[in-house]
C-alpha cells in the first residue's frame, strides 16, 4: 500500500475513453444538457432564424434583379440614403454625448445623479410610438414651442430634424449603458497615476481612459446605428413620410407591404437586415457577451 | 476489499489535456487521507470523480465495498466541501445546513434538531439566522462543513477547504478539523497543495504530479523517504545539488560526496537535502569522508533559535543549512566548515525518471549553471 | 506674497477642476433633459389640456378598451414565453460549450437590431398568401395573419433578448459551485433549479421581464403589419393611437399615449427597485 509507484506502471498508456466505463455510467448520457440545448436552439431557430430566412429568401429570390427592381421603386433609393444618413448622424451625436453622460454618471457624485441615471433609461421603457406622439405634442405646429420655432424658420415635425430628434431619443441609452459598465470597471488607480504624473483631465481621458473605452463606445454607437436604421414607431408620426424627403426605409417597407408589394419590401428589408446582422456580429466581437445589451447599471 | 475508498485506474482527459492518468489508491476507513500536489496535478479532478461531479474516462471507484462508478452524485451521498464554500447565498446559515434534509423531505422537527446539533458542533449556533455574506471566511467554511455533514455521509470529500483563508485562520481551522475528525471518525479525503496541511491532518498522503501518483505513504515516509525527486522537492524545502556519478558515488566538483548505488556510471544526478538535515562541523584535515564536503560559510542569518547558514561548495554550488544556534556558535562568516550531507537523496537527472527542474529552476544543465544561489526547491 | 504669485496667472487648479466638473454635469443634464424630459412634459400638458371629459370619453370607447385589453393579453403571453424559454437559452449560453455558440449568441441579439417592420414582413412572408406555412395552417382552419397568433409571434420575436441578456451574465457570474453543492447534498435537478439557481437569478429575471413588458406593450411596427388593424379585433393600444393620429383625434392620441407612457415609467420604477435589490444582493 505504501510502496511507491513503479516507473514501469507510470508509462503513458493510450487513453480509450469509455473503454473501461461500466455500461450503467455510459447510459447516463447528459440528456438534460442536450435537451436544454435542443430547446434553446429550437426556440431561437423557429422564432428568430426562420422568419429572417423567409425575408432573405424573398429578398434575394430574384437575385440581383429583384434588388434592382426594389431600387427602382419610387423613393426607395432616397429612403435608404436618408435612413443611413440619419442613423450615422445619430450614432455620432450619441457617441459624444452618451460618453459624456456615462462619464458624469460614473465619476461624479452630485444631487440628481440617481435621477439622471433613471431618466437615461426612460427611452428603453417608453413605447416608440409614444415617443413620436410626445415630440408632436412638444414641437407640433399647435404647441407653443413648435409655433415659436416655426416662426423662426425651424421645422421639427414633418422634417428631418424631427426624425433626428426621435432617433436620438430612442437610442440615447445604448451608448450610455454600453460605455458605463466598462468605465465603472476601469481602475481608478490608472487615472490617479496619470494625474500624479502631471496629466490634465483631458489628457488623462484621452490617453488613459479612451483606449479602454474605445471598443465600448464603438459598440454602443453601432448598436445605436442599427437601432436607428430600423426604427419605425418613433419616426412614423414625426416624419410625415413625405416621399423623397422624410420617408425612411422602415416606413417605406410598411407602405410597400400594405400596398401588396412584398418582393420590393423584402428586398429593402434584406438590406436593412443585412446591415443589422453585420453590425450585431461586430458588436459581439467588440464586447463579447459579457455585457448585456441592456446592462444593469 | 477495503471498507474505505478504493480507486482503480482512473483516467480523465479534458480536450487534449490529460488531467488524470491511471490513478489507483486505497484510503483507509475512518481516517483522513490527503491528496497532495501542486495546482494542475489532477488531485481535484480525482476528488470530483469520486464525488460523481466528473465522469471518469475509465477506471472504477468503490466506497465501503460498494461500486460507485455508475452512480449519480445524488445516489452517492458523499459530503463535499468546496474551496470557495459554495454556500447558498440567498439562504441563512440554518437553511444552508438544513438543505440536504429539506430536499430529502425529512420532517421539520427532525431537521431542526439535527441542524441545532451541527451548529453546536461547529460553534456557530449564535449565527443561525445570518446570511453567508455576513460571516467571516473561517465561519463560512465551518458552515460548509456542517452542511456537508448534515445528511451523515459515510465519506467526506474536502477540496482545498482552507485554500481561500489567510494563514492564521487556516492553522486554527486545521486544528479544529483535526479535533472534529477525532470526534466523528468519518472517512475523509482531503485535497490540498499545502504539504504542511497534508502532513498535519492526514494519516496517509497520496502525492500527485501531472495527473499521476508520485508516491503513496505515511507522512513519515513521504517526508523522510521520498520516492521520487518530485516528492523530495515538493514536500518540505530542500537544497538541490548537481553532480555526476562515477564509481558508484556522486561527485560534486572533485569530491566524491555521496553514495549513489544503482545509478549508471557517468549519469548526471541531483541530490536533495533538507536544510535542517545538513550538519556542520569544524573543518578537518581531510574532509572527504562519506557524505562530507568542505564548504565556505558565506553568510549566517540568525532566525531566533536556529540560524540559516549559506554555504559555498568548492565547485561553486551553494547550499543552505539550518542548524540550532547552540551548535554553531563557533561559525563565522568566511569560516571553512565540513557539511555533512549523509541524509541527502540522490536521483538521476536524465533518463526515464527525468524531472524537469523543480520550480523550473533548471533543466538538468551543467551543475555550475545554477551555482549563483542556493537552489531551494521549496522554502 | 508667494501665495499670490502661485495663483495669479491662471485659475487655480481647484477652481479649474470645479469648472470642468460643473460644465460636464450641465452638459449631461441639459442633453438628457432636452431630449427626454421636455417631450414628457410636452405630452403631459397636451393630454391634460382637453380636460376630464375627454379622458372619460376615451375610456368609454369600447374600441379603446378592447385595444388596452388586447395589448395586455399579448404582453402577458409574451412575458411568460420569453421568461421561460429565455432562462433555458441563458442556461445554455452561460453553461454549455458547443460549436456555434457564438452564432447562437448573435441570434439572441439580432432582434435588438432588426427593424420591427422587417419582422412583420417576415410574418407576412411565412403566413400570408403564398407563404411557407400558409397552406398548412389554413388547411387546419387556423387564422395566423391578421389575428392574434401572428401578433403574438412578432411581439415575442422583438422581446427575445431582454430576459436572456439579463440572466446569462448572472448565471455566468454565479458559476456552478452552488449547484454542484446542491447535488452533493442530494438535490435532484428540479430541486437544484428551483431552490438554488432560480433564487440566485430572480432579480435579474424580474428585471428582464419588466423590460420585456415595456417592449411588448409599446410595439407598433411589426404589429401594424401583421394585424391588419381591425378596430375592436386586432387593434392594440399603440395601433389605436396610430389610428387616432390618422383620423386627426389629437386629444385621444395624447391621452392614450400618456397612459402608455405612465405605465412604462411605472415599470421603469419597478426596474429600478429590482436593480437595487440585485446590487444589494451581489454586494456591489
Amino acid at each position: 500500500m505504501s510502496a511507491p509507484t513503479l516507473e514501469t506502471e507510470r508509462a503513458p498508456r493510450p487513453v480509450d475513453p469509455g473503454a473501461a466505463l461500466p455500461a450503467r455510467a455510459r447510459s447516463r448520457a447528459p440528456w438534460g444538457r442536450l435537451g436544454l440545448r435542443a430547446v434553446a436552439l429550437l426556440y431561437l431557430g423557429v422564432m428568430v432564424a426562420l422568419p429572417l430566412a423567409a425575408v432573405v429568401a424573398k429578398g434575394f429570390g430574384g437575385g440581383a434583379a429583384s434588388l434592382r427592381e426594389a431600387f427602382s421603386e419610387l423613393g426607395a433609393r432616397q429612403a435608404l440614403v436618408l435612413t443611413i444618413e440619419m442613423a450615422a448622424v445619430v450614432a455620432v451625436i450619441n457617441a459624444v454625448f452618451g460618453t459624456i453622460t456615462a462619464y458624469v454618471l460614473t465619476r461624479y457624485r452630485f444631487a440628481g445623479r440617481r435621477a439622471l441615471a433613471t431618466v437615461v433609461d426612460i427611452p428603453f421603457a417608453i413605447p416608440t410610438l409614444v415617443t413620436g406622439v410626445m415630440l408632436v405634442a412638444l414641437y407640433g405646429p399647435h404647441s407653443p414651442i413648435g409655433g415659436f420655432l416655426a416662426r423662426h424658420g425651424v421645422h421639427v415635425i414633418f422634417a428631418r430634424l424631427g426624425i433626428l430628434v426621435a432617433l436620438l431619443f430612442v437610442t440615447l441609452p445604448l451608448v450610455v449603458r454600453t460605455v458605463q459598465p466598462v468605465m465603472q470597471e476601469l481602475d481608478l488607480g490608472e487615472e490617479e497615476a496619470a494625474h500624479v504624473l502631471g496629466a490634465g483631465r483631458w489628457t488623462t481621458f484621452r490617453r488613459v481612459m479612451l483606449p479602454h473605452l474605445r471598443s465600448g463606445i464603438v459598440a454602443g454607437s453601432l448598436l445605436a446605428f442599427a437601432r436607428a436604421l430600423g426604427e419605425f414607431g418613433a419616426v412614423v408620426i414625426v416624419s410625415g413620410n413625405i416621399l423623397n424627403k422624410t420617408l425612411t426605409a422602415p416606413v417605406l417597407i410598411a407602405q410597400l407591404i400594405t400596398g401588396f408589394k412584398p418582393e420590393a419590401a423584402a428586398a429593402i428589408g434584406t438590406i436593412l437586415f443585412g446591415l443589422a446582422f453585420v453590425l450585431v456580429l461586430v458588436v459581439e466581437r467588440l464586447v463579447g457577451h459579457r455585457e448585456p445589451a441592456v446592462p444593469a447599471s | 476489499m477495503s471498507e474505505g475508498i478504493v480507486v482503480e485506474g482512473l483516467w480523465k482527459r479534458f480536450g487534449s489535456f490529460e488531467a488524470v492518468c491511471d490513478v489507483s489508491f486505497e484510503a483507509e476507513d475512518g481516517k483522513i487521507t490527503a491528496l497532495l500536489g501542486p495546482s494542475g496535478s489532477g488531485k481535484s479532478t480525482v476528488l470530483r470523480m469520486i464525488a460523481g461531479l466528473e465522469r471518469p474516462d475509465r477506471g472504477r471507484i468503490w466506497v465501503g465495498g460498494e461500486e460507485q462508478t455508475g452512480k449519480t452524485v445524488q445516489e452517492r451521498r458523499f459530503g463535499f466541501v468546496f474551496q470557495h464554500y459554495a454556500l447558498f447565498r440567498h439562504m441563512t446559515v440554518r437553511q444552508n445546513v438544513a438543505f440536504a434534509l429539506a430536499v430529502r423531505k425529512q420532517p421539520k422537527p427532525a431537521q431542526r434538531a439535527r441542524v441545532d446539533e451541527l451548529l453546536e458542533l461547529v460553534g456557530l449556533a449564535p449565527f443561525a439566522g445570518r446570511y453567508p455574506d455576513q460571516l467571516s471566511g473561517g465561519q463560512r467554511q465551518r458552515v460548509a462543513l456542517a452542511r456537508a455533514l448534515a445528511p451523515q455521509p459515510r465519506l467526506l470529500l474536502l477540496d482545498e477547504p482552507f485554500g481561500a483563508l489567510d494563514a492564521r485562520v487556516r492553522q486554527e481551522l486545521r486544528r479544529w478539523l483535526d479535533g472534529l475528525h477525532r470526534e466523528l471518525g468519518v472517512t475523509s479525503l482531503l485535497v490540498t497543495h499545502d504539504q504542511e496541511e497534508a502532513l498535519e491532518l492526514a494519516n496517509e498522503v497520496v502525492v500527485m504530479h501531472r495527473g499521476r501518483i508520485e508516491q503513496i505513504g505515511t507522512t513519515d515516509e513521504i517526508y523522510n523517504r521520498p520516492a521520487t525527486p518530485f516528492v523530495a522537492g515538493f514536500v518540505g524545502s530542500a537544497n538541490v545539488l548537481h553532480g555526476r556519478v562515477s564509481k558508484g558515488r556522486m561527485w560534486i566538483g572533485d569530491a566524491a560526496a555521496l553514495a549513489a548505488a544503482g545509478i549508471g556510471e557517468g549519469r548526471r544526478v541531483r541530490a536533495y537535502v533538507r536544510p535542517h538535515d545538513v550538519d556542520l562541523s569544524a573543518a578537518a584535515e581531510d574532509p572527504a569522508g562519506d557524505g562530507a564536503l568542505s564548504a565556505a560559510v558565506e553568510r549566517v542569518t540568525d532566525m531566533g533559535w536556529t540560524s540559516k547558514v549559506l554555504l559555498r561548495l568548492p565547485d561553486g554550488q551553494s547550499l543552505v543549512a539550518q542548524v540550532p544556534n547552540e551548535r554553531i556558535d563557533w561559525v563565522r562568516d568566511g569560516a571553512r566548515v565540513v557539511a555533512d550531507l549523509r541524509k541527502a537523496k540522490v536521483f538521476p537527472t536524465d533518463g526515464p525518471d527525468r524531472v524537469d527542474g523543480v520550480d523550473g529552476t533548471d533543466g538538468g544543465g551543467p551543475p555550475d549553471a545554477a551555482a549563483d544561489g542556493p537552489v531551494l526547491a521549496r522554502v | 506674497m508667494s501665495a499670490r504669485e502661485v495663483s495669479t496667472p491662471r485659475l487655480s487648479a481647484g477652481a479649474r477642476r470645479r469648472l470642468v466638473h460643473a460644465g460636464l454635469i450641465t452638459t449631461a443634464l441639459a442633453y438628457v433633459g432636452l431630449l427626454v424630459v421636455a417631450p414628457l412634459v410636452g405630452i403631459a400638458i397636451a393630454a391634460l389640456k382637453p380636460g376630464w371629459s375627454a379622458w372619460r370619453a376615451v375610456f368609454a370607447d369600447p374600441f379603446a378598451r378592447h385595444a388596452y385589453l388586447l395589448t395586455g393579453i399579448i404582453t402577458l403571453e409574451t412575458v411568460v414565453v420569453t421568461a421561460v424559454l429565455g432562462v433555458a437559452v441563458a442556461l445554455v449560453l452561460a453553461r454549455d460549450r458547443f460549436h456555434g455558440r457564438a452564432i447562437v449568441s448573435a441570434f439572441v441579439d439580432l432582434p435588438l437590431a432588426v427593424s420591427p417592420v422587417v419582422v412583420g414582413l417576415a410574418a407576412v412572408l411565412l403566413f400570408g398568401t403564398g407563404g411557407w406555412f400558409e397552406a398548412w395552417f389554413s388547411a387546419r382552419g387556423v387564422q395566423v395573419l391578421y389575428a392574434l397568433p401572428s401578433m403574438l409571434l412578432v411581439t415575442i420575436f422583438i422581446s427575445i433578448p431582454f430576459v436572456i441578456r439579463e440572466v446569462a451574465p448572472l448565471l455566468q457570474e454565479l458559476g456552478t459551485q452552488e449547484e454542484e453543492a446542491a447535488r452533493t447534498l442530494g438535490a435532484s435537478w428540479p430541486q437544484t433549479f428551483f431552490r438554488v439557481t432560480l433564487p440566485n437569478i430572480r432579480w435579474g429575471l424580474l428585471y428582464g421581464m419588466a423590460l420585456t413588458t415595456a417592449r411588448a406593450l409599446g410595439e407598433v411596427g411589426a404589429v401594424l403589419i401583421v394585424s391588419g388593424t381591425i378596430a375592436g379585433q386586432t387593434e392594440t393600444a399603440t395601433l389605436y393611437i396610430l389610428r387616432a393620429y390618422d383620423e386627426g383625434h389629437d386629444a385621444t392620441m395624447y391621452i392614450v399615449a400618456l397612459t402608455l407612457a405612465l405605465v412604462s415609467i411605472a415599470l421603469l420604477a419597478g426596474i429600478e427597485v429590482f436593480k437595487r435589490r440585485e446590487e444589494k444582493e451581489l454586494g456591489t
